[in-house]
Order: structure tokens, then C-alpha cells, then sequence
């Protein structure tokens, strides 16, 4: 555990979260999706701001929380954030081979989350939802039902010349 | 109804009172249960699973969470609570660094003792292998963290917490990557974590030691140019004992001088006469604030991890603390200023040690403050224990030694001076002679009893200086020093003085105290050995220490002279570095 993002945070956007939610601490979650939001991740100096600045909390226990969750990322994500599902349905309708594709395409080695160039981030997730439309890709909160390794490749591609 | 009320254990009617649970009855009962997680003074957490009990009707039963209730009948030892036990103890092996004999924690380790108890001879799964080995952090003066050896019981994270308040120790990652560490894996040393050592106290594996540095002494002692000169903390002596089958609470002074010199040491002095000392800087001081009224209550300053809870979390309140050094660093320059000059010997060969209940006293005598010429006043500070394991390791058979009597001058000391180890003493102590120093009339009846008790974290003692009504807090633990300050801040605070020790019932209950983790009452049992040994010494208040008084003609003038604070006390202001406040 050393990933370390030396990010300087804006403590008053920070401040206006936590009062947001009444400074409680039975609203951490809450606090650090917000704080996701603003920053695609949760940057470390934000941790220690809310361990510190909200009561009964500290930055060792938000960090447990914000590792507990699969839903809080420590890195910063992508402005492309992909979703492949891994469920038990989109695994057997060949979810890895499209993963694979995607990999492939944007360059991405095992265990990085995101492109060098800040563009994409690629994770897997347990289970959309949407069994039948497997396999299921989502992008930016907008769903590719029965892709295939060409599929996704074409929707990169559209994706990489908007960009450009 | 009736108060008493009745359950089985293993056949036998066993009665209960107000046992928080199961496993409390079960001691109360004389017998025992393994545990790793369990510790009286937390909050039970249920993580270790060793205490299981069959209950009759409901099953396994954690006993360490399931309170008592009339009639239930409980069985310790069945066939599946053993295999349960046996199965836990095997796991957790597996993913356990097993270099036992080169631990810290070797032969006090609760891990290798259960499982040398439950005949663990034979673990089916592999070794962990190399690369998952995860660095051991030795960054802090005080205390060494080996994640490796780690068995996420949580009792250093609830000990953080629930005393201190502080939680620089947390959960992180879920699963098997679980690990126990500091914000996102900063070492020690960098974490606003003050030294106190209640996570070591409290840790039944060798995951949190004490930073070992008896080999430094060693090599200091053994050399035969040095003149190595040694004092000890007033809380050392009712326990040190406990490592050589002494009861806790039995004053084992004497043999620990005669240790000391055993073991090579050239002169021994002693902590409580600088006790003393602080109480006629201490109580000066705050008879001059009481008069002038400025930068009231006036806080103890003896304990180094509160100091540096102050200066991380409230700078702001830095100026209510005593300009005091602590006992230790007060000795610390008289000694290196007058032994050169009464023993003949040479600065550059003196060597100073400290025997401190205390792991913070680590990183208090690092401190700059510390320092002059370049040079700590205090050159090493060991533990109790570490001073255990030293006389172990010289061979000395501890309870065969003569009682002997410390050297002079640095060595005489008062009761007041002796009762510092414990939470309440250096107020009370500050009392007897502040009182004598107001109102110019001895003061009969010194024992302020309402001060005393390892238990009540907080209390506030009334006092009357013939006419002065006065307010004394007393606290124990950062979690009530926390409460303290919030009152001040909040303009609702009564008192005048505050005494703070970091460690739940006071220094008797350190961090590098012989364990004690396991007994509630082991606390109580070591203050009422100081305050045995205050009520039979002659002299049990500092001013009248006939040694105190022939420094003070000979070198210090009067208390509160330059002289005093240019050894005797220090400023200590915000610019604290290597915090989260670089955020």
C-alpha cells in the first residue's frame, strides 16, 4: 500500500461537502462519494482533511473505509470510466475476450486502472443487472448491450477520434 | 429479585454479579480461556474467535461478547471448541511469520503460547512465500510495526481509539488483504501518533514492539572508558517485579539497584528525586499564575505523549502547559552538569540512562529541546521490560539479590516524588508543597486521597489553600484530555490545574510495562505499592527532601531562578513537523 497522490486538495469544496452532510460521521460514505465525484478518485489529502477535520474520525479510519468499498478508487480515474461486467452470465457469453479487446486497444497492463493519458480507465465489476443483454460493457454510465471484441473496438475508436 | 445470580460451567454453579460477559465469569471462576482479541480495559470486539464456549441449547458461542445470563449452562472444553481453536490457531500460522526465535516477542508471545499449548505441531498449509512479505516500519523512536506478524485481532486499533482517541492505527483493505496500519501505510513515524505504546501494551504477537536498544546500553556499559549513570521512573519499581514472579505492586527498589550496579552500571540514581524537583519548579509556577491569573489551568507537563498530542491537535493551547521538563529531563542535566564535578569524571565519558515505563520517553529524549551542545542530556531511554530482558541476560538471578540503597545525592526522594507513577500523583504531590508555599503553615493530613484511583479516568478534586478555593482536574487517557480541553475551549472549564497522563490509570500502566493488558486490576495493585511506599518514607513532601534542598543551595538558588530555568525548563511551541498538518 503506497499509492501515493500528492494531489493538493481545495479544502473549502471539502469543507462545503461535510457540512453538506452535517459534519456527521455516520455519513462518510456519503462525504466520500461526493468527494469521488468532484475528483474521479479520492485523493489522499482529502482523506486526511475529513480524518481530521470531521469528529470521531480519523485519517487511518477514513482510508479503511474508503479500502473496504470496491466503489472508492485511490487512483484517479479516467474521463472515460469503463465498466465490463463479470458477472456470472456476461463471463459465459465471453465478457474476457471483450476485456481482452479493450486492453489490447488502449494499451492498458494488468493491474493499471488507467491510460497514461488520463483518457480511459478500465475496471471489472460483479454484476450489472442486465443479465440479458450479456455481455454488457458500460461507458460513462451508458450501456453496450452483447458486445463482442470487434464491437468494442469500434466504440474505442469512435471514443479515440471525438478525443482527437 | 436477587443480586445473585447463577450459571454453569462445566457442571460447576458458578455466581455472577455485573460481568460485562461470559468470559469475565469464566476468570472470576478461576479458570481461563484463550484469547488474542479480548482485553479487559476495550470494548469486545469478537475477531479472534479462541474464546468460543458450547453453550447448551444456543450452540458456539463467542464468550468474549455474549453477556452472562442466569442458567446457562457452558461447557470450555468440548470436542468442537478445541477443534475450533486448533483450526484458528492453525490459520492464522499459516499467514504468520514464524522466525519465532529471532522475535521480540519470543517467549511472551500469546500466539506461540497457544499454540504450543493446543499442540500445534504440524501446519498443512505452505509458508508464506518471500515477495508477500511486507516491510517492517521502524521509523518511529518508540515502536517497531512488522505487519507480518500481524493477526488483525484490532485490540492496538480499539487501544488507539478508545484512549487516545487518535486512531493513527486502522482496518485497511477487506479480505485476505486486510492489513492494520497507519494512513495509507505512512510509517510510523510520520503520523501524528504520540508514543504512548498502548497498541504494544495491548498487542499479543510481536506485530507492535518496543524499539529495542538495549545493545546500545550494552556497548555503553562494556566499555570500560564510559561512567555510565542510571536513574528509573518512579512506576518501574512496583513492576518491574512482575517479570521475575513478583506480585504487582511490590516495591522491588532495592533489587533493582542491586541489579543495576550487577549489571554494570557506575552510579544509580533515581527518577523520584527529580520528581521532587519538578514539584518545587512546578508548583512555583503555578502559585505565580494562580496569582497573576494568566494562562490558567496550568498543565502538567511530565508526559511526553501529551505534549505532543498538544502540539499536533491544539497548538493554540500550548501556552497552559507547565514550562516543566519532565522528571526525566530534569535529572538528565543536573546529572550531566554536577557528576562530572562530584564524581571526577569526565563529560565526554558520562553516559546517561533512563529506566522509563514509557515508550514516548524514546522520542522525548530525541527531542531538540533535549539536547545542549549537541548532545542529548539523556543518551538512552529503556523500558521496564528492556531492563527485564537485561537483567535476564546478565545472568542475574533476580529475587537471590541484596536490597541496596541508590547512590547520593540524585537519589534521595520523598513520597510525593514516588507517587508520580500514578494518575493523580503529581497533582496531589504539587498540592502538598504548594500548599506549604502559599500559606507558609505545614500541612498535616498529606494524603489527598480524593486524587487517587486507577479506574475513574476523570475527576476533579475541590481543594481549599486557607481561603484559596481551587479546582484540580485529573485525567488519564488523550480521550478525557480531549473532553478537558473542549471545556476550556468552550469557556465552561472550573479547574485551575490539569494532570495528564496519557496511559489509562498513569505511568504505572505505561507502554513498556511488563503486559498487563490481560488484568484490569493489575493497575490498581502497582499504585497502591507507590502509595504504600509514600505513607512509610519519612519525608513525603518535595520540598522537604534535605537533597533537593542542598541543590538548590549548591547550584539551582531558589526555584524558578535562571539558573533552574535554564536547565529545568523549555518552551515548546507549534512548529511540529512530520504530521497531516502538511495538508
Amino acid at each position: 500500500m503506497g499509492i501515493t497522490n500528492s494531489h493538493k486538495v481545495d479544502t473549502s469544496k471539502l469543507d462545503e461537502i461535510i457540512n453538506e452532510y452535517e459534519g456527521k460521521k455516520s455519513n462518510l460514505i456519503a462525504i466520500l462519494q461526493k468527494v469521488q465525484e468532484v475528483y474521479r478518485y479520492l485523493p489522499e489529502d482529502a482523506m486526511i482533511y475529513i480524518g481530521t477535520k470531521m469528529e470521531g474520525l480519523s485519517p487511518a479510519t477514513v482510508f479503511g473505509v474508503a479500502t473496504f468499498y470496491a466503489q472508492f478508487s485511490l487512483e484517479p480515474k479516467g474521463k472515460y470510466e469503463i465498466k465490463v461486467c463479470d458477472g456470472t452470465a456476461c463471463h459465459v457469453r465471453g465478457s474476457m475476450p471483450v476485456l481482452n479487446a479493450i486492453k489490447a486497444r488502449l494499451d492498458i497492463k494488468d493491474g493499471q486502472l488507467t491510460t497514461d493519458d488520463g483518457l480511459f480507465s478500465l475496471e471489472t465489476v460483479s454484476c450489472l443487472g442486465a443479465c440479458g443483454l450479456a455481455p454488457v460493457v458500460v461507458i460513462n454510465g451508458k450501456v453496450y448491450p452483447q458486445m463482442t471484441s470487434d464491437a468494442i473496438k469500434i466504440v474505442l475508436d469512435t471514443l479515440l477520434k471525438e478525443e482527437k | 429479585m436477587t443480586d445473585k445470580k447463577t450459571l454453569f460451567i462445566d457442571g460447576k454453579e458458578v455466581e455472577f454479579t455485573d460481568e460485562p460477559n461470559l468470559l469475565e465469569v469464566i476468570r472470576k471462576a478461576g479458570m481461563n480461556i484463550p484469547t488474542f482479541c479480548y482485553r479487559p480495559d476495550l470494548t469486545s470486539f469478537g475477531a479472534c474467535r479462541m474464546c468460543v464456549v458450547e453453550v447448551e441449547g444456543r450452540g458456539i458461542q463467542s464468550s468474549c461478547t455474549m453477556p452472562p445470563e442466569a442458567g446457562l449452562k457452558i461447557h470450555l472444553n468440548t470436542e468442537k471448541t478445541r477443534r475450533i481453536r486448533k483450526t484458528v490457531l492453525e490459520l492464522l500460522l499459516a499467514n504468520h511469520d514464524r522466525k519465532c526465535l529471532t522475535c521480540d516477542k519470543n517467549g511472551s508471545c500469546e500466539l506461540q503460547q497457544y499454540a504450543e499449548e493446543y499442540g500445534i505441531t504440524n501446519i498443512r498449509f505452505p509458508d508464506k512465500a518471500l515477495e508477500d512479505y511486507l516491510p517492517v516500519d521502524d521509523s518511529s523512536p518508540s515502536i517497531v510495526r512488522d505487519p507480518n506478524k500481524c493477526i488483525l485481532c484490532g485490540a492496538c486499533v480499539r487501544a488507539c481509539s478508545e484512549f487516545q482517541g487518535h486512531s493513527v492505527l486502522g482496518f485497511a483493505n477487506r479480505g485476505a488483504k486486510t492489513v492494520v496500519q497507519p494512513m495509507n501505510g505512512r510509517p510510523l513515524g510520520q503520523v501524528d501518533c504520540v508514543n504512548c505504546g498502548q497498541c504494544v501494551a495491548v498487542c499479543p504477537t510481536g506485530a507492535l514492539t518496543i524499539k529495542d536498544d538495549t545493545e546500545k546500553v550494552w556497548a555503553e556499559i562494556t566499555n570500560p572508558e564510559k561512567t555510565v549513570v542510571v536513574q528509573m521512573a518512579p512506576a518501574t519499581r512496583v513492576a518491574l517485579g512482575e517479570m521475575f514472579g513478583l506480585k504487582p505492586g511490590e516495591n522491588s527498589i532495592g533489587l533493582m539497584n542491586a541489579a543495576l550496579r550487577k549489571i554494570g552500571f557506575n552510579l544509580v540514581f533515581d527518577t523520584n528525586f527529580s520528581a521532587d524537583l519538578t514539584i518545587m519548579e512546578e508548583a512555583t509556577e503555578f502559585l505565580e499564575r494562580l496569582k497573576s491569573g494568566k494562562d490558567l489551568p496550568l498543565f502538567t507537563s511530565c508526559c511526553p505523549a501529551w505534549i505532543k498530542y498538544l502540539e499536533t491537535q491544539h497548538p493554540e493551547m500550548l501556552k497552559h502547559l507547565s514550562s516543566c521538563k519532565s522528571p526525566m529531563s530534569m535529572l538528565s542535566p543536573v546529572l550531566v552538569d554536577l557528576v562530572p564535578k562530584y564524581f571526577n569524571v569526565e563529560r565526554e565519558n558520562l553516559v546517561v540512562v533512563a529506566v522509563m515505563p514509557c515508550t514516548a520517553k524514546k522520542y522525548e529524549c530525541k527531542r531538540p529541546e533535549m539536547y545542549r551542545n549537541g548532545r542529548p542530556d539523556t543518551d538512552y531511554v529503556i523500558t521496564t521490560k528492556e531492563l527485564g530482558k537485561m537483567i535476564r541476560s546478565a545472568g542475574i538471578d533476580f529475587n537471590a539479590l541484596q536490597p541496596e540503597d541508590h547512590d547520593s545525592p540524585f537519589g534521595e526522594y520523598s513520597g510525593a516524588g514516588t507517587i508520580f507513577g500514578a494518575s493523580g500523583g503529581v497533582a496531589e504531590a504539587a498540592i502538598r508543597t504548594a500548599y506549604e508555599f502559599a500559606t507558609g503553615e505545614p500541612l498535616n493530613d498529606v494524603d489527598i486521597k480524593q486524587m487517587r484511583g486507577t479506574s475513574n479516568r476523570s475527576r476533579d478534586i475541590e481543594l481549599d489553600l486557607k481561603g484559596t478555593k481551587l479546582v484540580v482536574r485529573v485525567v488519564s487517557t488523550l480521550v478525557e484530555a480531549e473532553k478537558a480541553i473542549q471545556e476550556i475551549k468552550s469557556g465552561k472549564a472550573n479547574f485551575q490545574m490539569l494532570e495528564v497522563m496519557a496511559c489509562p490509570g498513569g505511568c504505572i500502566n505505561g507502554g513498556g510495562q511488563p503486559t498487563s493488558c490481560n488484568d484490569s486490576k493489575i493497575k490498581a495493585e502497582r499504585a497502591e505499592g507507590l502509595y504504600k511506599e509514600d505513607a512509610e518514607l519519612p519525608v513525603r513532601k518535595s520540598h522537604m527532601n534535605p537533597s533537593i534542598q542542598k541543590l538548590y543551595q549548591e547550584y539551582l538558588e531558589y526555584p524558578g531562578s535562571h539558573k533552574a530555568h535554564e536547565i529545568l525548563h523549555t518552551i515548546y511551541n507549534d512548529k511540529f513537523a512530520g504530521s497531516y498538518k502538511d495538508v
